[in-house]
């Protein structure tokens, strides 16, 4: 494994000892009603490398608290500004303490204690300016291709997608993984069907019953509610079924062991492939799993994505905040109906203009690229989508990641008990 | 003839490989099939002769069970196949749903 290759040179460094290769201020609303003096806060700077994310709920969560605390300490994030208006249920002291924790400066204004509207957006104007300057002399370093997680997801799927696309991304993956990098797939609802031949790639016995178990969670969850993650443009694409559509987005995972299983807000320790479940743990409640794909992006980077690779047919249009989004478009069509939009043509493929290993290599280098500094097409048409909602999970077991747990050795039969302790009625504090 | 893409030698259906128009012809294992009505890039079609009740193969593992007979070259879609799993929602179902309530 040649785990001391270099991604870029010029990684920011922050005082945890994460490498990042984005430079970003985050302005976060802790609640809804803080979103206008947030979002005018950020506008000015919006260009700067200010990104604007936050959570809407007044009733707290210890997901989302979960998850905005992944994303503040976030290795691209350097800097935090959090806007309050007082009386929410978010923790935003707790947020504070562990933004500061990590190194990071991070500011807390209060809208209710601050004047107002007006004083709050001219205050955090002010600290946003400052901080941008500061961040300026963030210490620049190597940083080695075991050091990057990469996220990949799929949305607009169609025909296409399972062909072109998904298959090539799943070659970088291969090529990430042998190189020792971190690699997340995800969407266990857009996994139903594939839960055998999935299961039976996990490193250790237990994990393999993990995640069986993680996808007939998702396909109760989605069962109860009444459909799956199948929205009308993947038929008119071509695909008919929920299992047409999970065997497309399995191939983004390529064929490399997995290593884990991750729930959102869990960053991977050591090289090698995960599944993220997006699926939330105990009976049905808030809704969807993830109501579009900005909601999966957010869990990827969560959990430490520095890059996300996006997989399209029908041609969405979405980046994201905090990490950039390299776009690869799987239908030929689709990339001349939309080429601003796109980093990769994998519908080539289809023209015979390249095959799964020319698109693979391309996405690879293009990763390199993204990670020096090069924005993606997403980036440059300023896209900084962010969604946050309520879930709840439990957390994951020893079992869920073997490589940080010599105990969970493959000579062990698979049991019951690992199962329940990583995904099911575990008891103790739910998330 | 244009062609379409066998992922698995087991499969029973092939993936047009670009859009067709109604009268153009695909290419089904050599056999020369004219389609009946446009079909997008992406689209399934049968390889072979389909029962009711039978799985529907891509990428060599069943994506669904066909609802009808389905002749070689016929459109594969939501017309005459259906999940396994859970029911698929589209416009079309939505927009009958609304009509009739």
């Amino acid at each position: 494994m040649s785990a001391s290759r270099t991604i870029t040179q010029g990684a920011f460094l922050r005082a945890d000892g994460s490498k990042g290769i984005r430079n970003l201020v985050a302005v976060v609303y802790l609640v809804e009603c803080a979103h206008h003096v947030s979002r005018e806060i950020q506008m000015p700077y919006r260009e700067n490398g200010v990104h604007l994310i936050g959570f809407s709920g007044c009733y707290p969560n210890d997901y989302s608290f979960r998850m905005l605390q992944g994303l503040c300490t976030h290795p691209n994030v350097g800097a935090v500004l959090l806007v309050s208006l007082g009386c929410e249920g978010f923790n935003r002291h707790g947020l504070l303490d562990a933004v500061r924790a990590s190194g990071r400066a991070c500011e807390l204004l209060v809208i209710q204690q601050t004047g107002g509207t007006r004083e709050t957006i001219r205050r955090g104007r002010d600290w946003v300016g400052r901080t941008i300057s500061q961040l300026d002399s963030t210490p620049r370093v190597a940083m080695a291709i075991d050091e990057i997680v990469v996220g990949t997801v799929c949305g607009g799927s169609d025909g296409t997608s399972g062909i072109t696309a998904n298959p090539a991304i799943g070659r970088a993956f291969e090529r990430l993984v042998g190189e020792g990098a971190r690699c997340i797939f995800e969407e266990t609802g857009e996994l139903i069907g594939c839960e055998q031949i999935m299961g039976a790639r996990a490193i250790t016995p237990e994990l393999g019953t993990i995640l069986h178990a993680s996808i007939a969670k998702a396909a109760r969850y989605y069962a109860t509610l009444g459909h799956g993650s199948f929205a009308p443009g993947n038929a008119d694409g071509g695909l008919t079924t929920q299992e047409e559509k999970s065997m497309g987005a399995y191939s983004k995972s390529g064929s490399s062991p997995i290593s884990g299983l991750l729930k959102p807000g869990d960053v991977p320790r050591a090289g090698g492939l995960y599944l993220l479940d997006v699926v939330p743990d105990g009976e049905v409640r808030f809704g969807f799993p993830n109501i579009n794909d900005n909601a999966e992006i957010a869990e990827l980077i969560a959990c430490g994505s520095h890059v996300i690779l996006f997989s399209t047919g029908r041609g969405s249009v979405v980046g994201s905040a905090i990490s950039p989004v390299i776009k690869v478009c799987a239908n030929p069509e689709t990339f001349r109906n939309l080429p601003d939009d796109m980093d990769v043509n994998a519908g080539r493929i289809l023209e015979g203009d390249s095959n799964l290993d020319g698109v693979g290599e391309e996405i690879h280098r293009l990763i390199h690229e993204v990670a020096d500094g090069r924005q993606t097409a997403s980036e440059s048409l300023g896209h900084q989508e962010f969604v946050l909602g309520y879930k709840s999970f439990d957390p994951i077991g020893p079992a869920c990641h073997p490589t940080l747990n010599p105990s969970a050795s493959p000579a062990r039969p698979a049991a019951t008990a690992v199962h329940l302790a990583c995904l099911s009625g575990r008891p103790g504090r739910r998330r | 003839m244009k062609p379409a893409i066998r992922l698995s030698p087991e499969d029973n259906i092939l993936v047009l490989a670009q859009s067709m128009q109604a009268g153009e012809v695909v290419d089904i294992d050599g056999t020369a099939h004219r389609l009946s009505a446009a079909l997008g890039l992406g689209h399934k079609v049968a390889a072979r002769m389909i029962a009711p009740g039978e799985k529907i193969l891509k990428y060599g593992v069943p994506i669904g069970s066909a609802t009808a007979a389905i002749e070689p070259g016929e459109h594969v879609h939501l017309h005459n196949m259906k999940s396994d799993y859970l029911p698929t929602f589209t416009l079309d179902a939505g927009r009958e749903f609304h009509s009739a309530t």
